[in-house]
């Protein structure tokens, strides 16, 4: 018998039961087994897509090494993003401390690739062995003549959320430090779309054809050029809010340059997303081109969504990811071919983004706050799911428990942005869902009444 | 072998794309080889998250670690309490029948008294008397193979008893496939041999379809088994790079009067032949008949592609007694090592002068090596082949030669977990891929396109 730990006991809720707020933002609890990771790994995602930067992890090995070519984050040019650099510490840099190391490995690293930019994280240790990183970074900064920015991500200063804050505060000593002025036309930055299997380009595709000029896409097939010069920008368009938020506030603040927040799965938020921008554009002609675009990509997959939503209808699905806009956006789309959420959750979401989660979802919803295995096996097992949406430490649940799985995490390899991705996500539901395979599995047998 | 000479390549002072992972990863895999075990890593919360992720990307099996998830204060004012909380959930979710706690780089450096905690926690009443196993594996003193040794000697330590002996064996493996480890128990049983082989996660990390979500993978080796290997005949550490300190073979067989076998890992006839015979010795039975036949049809695979592969050059990479293990192996087939490395810091003290050189040609062994400093090497090497992990596929693409998985982690293939590196039919099916890896490639590189090869 599974059952929700007493510290965690307040960060589910089922709607329509009890409708108290979920309780969130907190610390996973010790012990509990959480999906979540750490700082580091907040600020890792953040920035890894920023092509044509250095990337230096400073500490022992394992930081670097699991985060060594793992995410999607395509590139149309360089690629030194999918390097893993790290100072490697040993026990003697432990004990006679590490910047010296640091500042070698700069050093080489910045001769032998020559970013156009470096960041610097600090892993757990780095803050307890009291490196002075930010004045090694200042000092090979001078020597190298590009900026080398220190990114506070010891892992254990927070939760990923924290590191998401750190990562923005390094993009923000960026931003502004080109003398280029952009200006007359609208544009727009792209914030918190990471390029996975190459969705900034569907995105910034639409955005050109409607006449928007894109400045930088910070975080999807990022240059160093293009974030220094994004001040320059009208609007900024905020994806994966929980992330870069942060970034957009202190822009607004130090450059007065207005957000919005949108998502790009599935076809009401991508069609918002366009309008949204349109409509602050104040011109006629890219409202009108937004709706052209809308109109002609929705009624290119329509016909096949429907296909798959005669296979699909009826269907529930449970949903856990790491930001909470995701599950929103994953909400709204399943409905579009037939299914419903009978289990929800995110690794960061905020009391605002679960109340939001409990408005839009069905009566008797399980909506969760930074589950782990068996919470998570338990609200699947309990609700009859057809279908776990998440990431690869999630696969395996629904796999074994004989249950459908889609991949929309940072490893995949299948554009789910867009309306393209939209057809992408559909058909990949459909794939599994539908799969043959299912009948050899006893736990779906069983949920199934298939008796021999 | 000699060890690598460095100079003349540009060396760099940070390590560019690892060759290792961190300590804790070995051990928590190890810790999943003991049933109904849960690992518990006392560190940040990612630390847990990134090794889960890690490894389920290579056995797709649910792994479930818990972390204590260190908090800005508990990194200012020490870890134990955090410890202590995460070891009463653990308990009270997934009824353990132990949990095995590594430590990480964060925890050593704040100098938390682990073993300290620990006493105070049973001495408190808590936990309900589970076993509570702990290994320090911060990450700044050793790698995965490493942390792996570790644990497994760490759970010998703190479980083991003695009393009067029960003729049993205990194999350390390295590590290995659940595959490998399922052979292994099948040669065991052939022989007659009552054998504990520690860590067991041939079930735990490669099980079948469930009916019902089980908080823990069946699998593994029973606490109790663990608590008679004092009882054991004979201990025998699989690998030729265990070092003293983390040989649990020798603790056992110091400790509890027994004999001690260290022999390589059974790949390759003669790595095989070695490990047969002490089987042999051991039981007091004749190698049966089955595994005879099995090394003849190895010995005849052998002669028959030895046309394909003569003069080939390999790097050869991967944890020091995996790697040592495949360049042993493929020396008995013509194919030259060329480099072989480690991201480890204990392969080429382990494995001095074992390794046979074949036209006075040297190879080279590297220790705390990366693939960055691999390829640079590369380009004087001229390697036909990359034999390890999928991490060499940076090797494999820079350099437009194959590359043949083999070892932890395989995440760009399926079926990491039922690959084989371990006895005759293991070393068969190995050699079977580098054979058809040769013959892909030249098929592939020839414009003539001949489909009869």
């Amino acid at each position: 018998m599974i059952t929700v730990l007493d510290g965690r006991k307040n960060q589910v809720r089922e709607k329509g039961r009890d409708d108290r707020p979920v309780e969130c933002g907190r610390m996973s609890l010790a012990g509990s087994v959480s999906q979540r990771a750490c700082v580091f790994c907040g600020s890792r995602v953040v920035l890894y897509p920023v092509a044509d930067a250095l990337h230096l992890v400073h500490g022992p090995l394992g930081c670097a090494a699991y985060t060594w070519d793992i995410r999607g984050s395509l590139s149309s040019g360089p690629e030194l993003h999918r390097m893993s650099f790290s100072t490697d510490l040993r026990e003697e840099d432990v004990i006679y401390g590490g910047e010296k190391k640091l500042r070698l490995a700069l050093q080489e690293l910045i001769e032998a690739y020559s970013p156009k930019a470096a960041f610097v994280y600090s892993t757990c240790i780095v803050g307890l062995i009291g490196d002075d990183v930010n004045a090694v970074c200042r000092r090979v900064s001078c020597e190298k003549g590009i900026p080398v920015i220190p990114v506070h991500s010891e892992g254990f200063r927070g939760t990923k959320k924290d590191g998401y804050s750190a990562a923005c505060t390094a993009l923000s000593t960026l931003i502004g430090t080109s003398e280029e002025k952009i200006a007359g036309e609208f544009s727009i930055n792209i914030l918190g779309d990471f390029n996975i299997a190459g969705e900034t380009w569907i995105i910034r595709k639409y955005y050109e054809e409607m006449g928007v000029r894109v400045i930088s896409c910070m975080t999807g097939d990022g240059r160093v050029d293009d974030i220094r010069r994004a001040h320059n920008a009208s609007l900024n368009v905020v994806q994966c809010s929980g992330s870069m938020t942060g970034l957009a506030k202190i822009m607004q603040r130090e450059y007065g340059i207005p957000f919005i927040r949108v998502s790009y799965f599935g076809l009401e938020d991508m069609s918002q997303a366009l309008y949204d921008v349109a409509k602050l554009s104040c011109s006629g002609e890219m409202i009108k081109k937004a709706g052209n675009i809308v109109k002609r990509e929705v009624s290119e997959i329509y016909p096949e969504l429907q296909n798959i939503k005669r296979d699909l209808e009826g269907k529930r699905a449970a949903v856990y990811v790491g930001g909470s806009f995701k599950a929103f956006s994953l909400v709204k789309a399943l409905r579009h071919i037939g299914m419903s959420v009978a289990v929800v959750g995110s690794q960061t979401g905020s009391e605002e983004d679960y109340e939001y989660l409990r408005e839009i979802c069905d009566e008797g919803t399980v909506i969760v706050d930074d589950t782990n295995p068996l919470e998570l096996s338990k609200f699947m097992d309990d609700k009859g799911v057809d279908l776990l949406i998440g990431g690869v430490k999630e696969r395996p649940i629904a796999y074994k428990m004989g249950v459908a799985f889609c991949d929309h995490n940072h490893e995949r390899k299948i554009p789910l942005a867009g309306f393209e991705g939209m057809l992408h996500f559909a058909k990949e539901v459909h794939s599994s869902v539908m799969s043959p395979v299912w009948k050899f599995s006893p736990a779906y047998r069983l949920r199934k009444g298939i008796y021999e | 072998m000699n060890k690598i000479d460095f100079s003349g390549t540009k060396s760099f002072t940070s390590t560019r794309n690892a060759c290792a992972l961190c300590a804790p990863l070995g051990a928590t895999l190890a810790f999943r080889g003991i049933e109904n075990c849960i690992p518990l890593v006392h560190g940040s919360q990612g630390c847990s998250t990134y090794i889960r992720r890690y490894i389920i990307s290579h056995f797709r099996e649910p792994v479930d670690i818990a972390s204590s998830n260190f908090s800005e204060e508990s990194a200012v004012f020490g870890g134990s309490e955090n410890l202590k909380t995460a070891l009463d959930n653990v308990i009270r979710q997934y009824h353990p029948s132990m949990v095995g706690v590594a430590s990480t780089c964060l925890s050593e450096t704040i100098g938390d008294d682990v073993p300290m905690a620990l006493r105070e926690y049973s001495a408190s009443g808590r936990g309900d008397g589970v076993p509570v196993v702990q290994v320090s594996t911060p990450s700044y003193r050793g790698t995965h193979a490493e942390g792996f040794r570790g644990a497994v000697r760490s759970a010998v330590e703190s479980i083991a008893k003695g009393g009067t002996s029960d003729g049993s064996i205990n194999f350390f493996p390295p590590i290995i496939s659940p595959e490998d480890l399922r052979h292994l128990k099948d040669i065991l049983k052939d022989f007659g041999i009552n054998g504990t082989v520690l860590p067991d996660y041939s079930e735990s990390m490669d099980g079948g379809a469930w009916e019902n979500y089980y908080k823990l993978p069946a699998g593994g080796t029973p606490v109790k088994a663990i608590l008679n290997m004092g009882r054991a005949s004979a201990s025998i550490d699989i690998g030729l790079c265990v070092t003293a300190p983390l040989s649990a073979g020798r603790f056992l067989s110091e400790k509890f009067g027994h004999v001690f076998y260290s022999t390589g890992l059974p790949l390759g006839i003669e790595a095989c032949d070695a490990f047969f015979r002490i089987l042999s010795e051991l039981s007091g039975n004749p190698v049966p008949e089955k595994y005879l036949k099995e090394r003849g049809r190895l010995a005849d695979a052998y002669i028959d592609a030895h046309k394909y592969l003569a003069g080939k050059r390999a790097v050869v990479y991967g944890e020091p007694d995996l790697a040592t293990g495949i360049a042993q192996f493929i020396e008995e087939t013509g194919v030259k090592t060329v480099l072989c490395a480690t991201g480890s810091r204990g392969m080429s003290a382990g494995f001095s002068s074992s390794l046979p050189q074949i036209d006075g040609v040297k190879c080279a062994l590297a220790d705390d090596a990366d693939f960055t400093t691999m390829l640079e090497l590369c380009r004087d090497l001229k390697p036909d082949m990359v034999i390890g992990s999928s991490k060499g596929f940076y090797l494999s693409k820079n350099l437009g030669i194959p590359l043949i998985r083999a070892g932890f982690p395989v995440h760009d293939r399926f079926g990491g977990q039922r690959l084989m590196h371990f006895g005759y039919q293991g070393t068969q099916q190995f050699f079977d891929r580098i054979v058809n890896a040769v013959m892909e490639y030249n098929q592939n590189s020839n414009s003539i396109g001949y489909s009869y090869i």
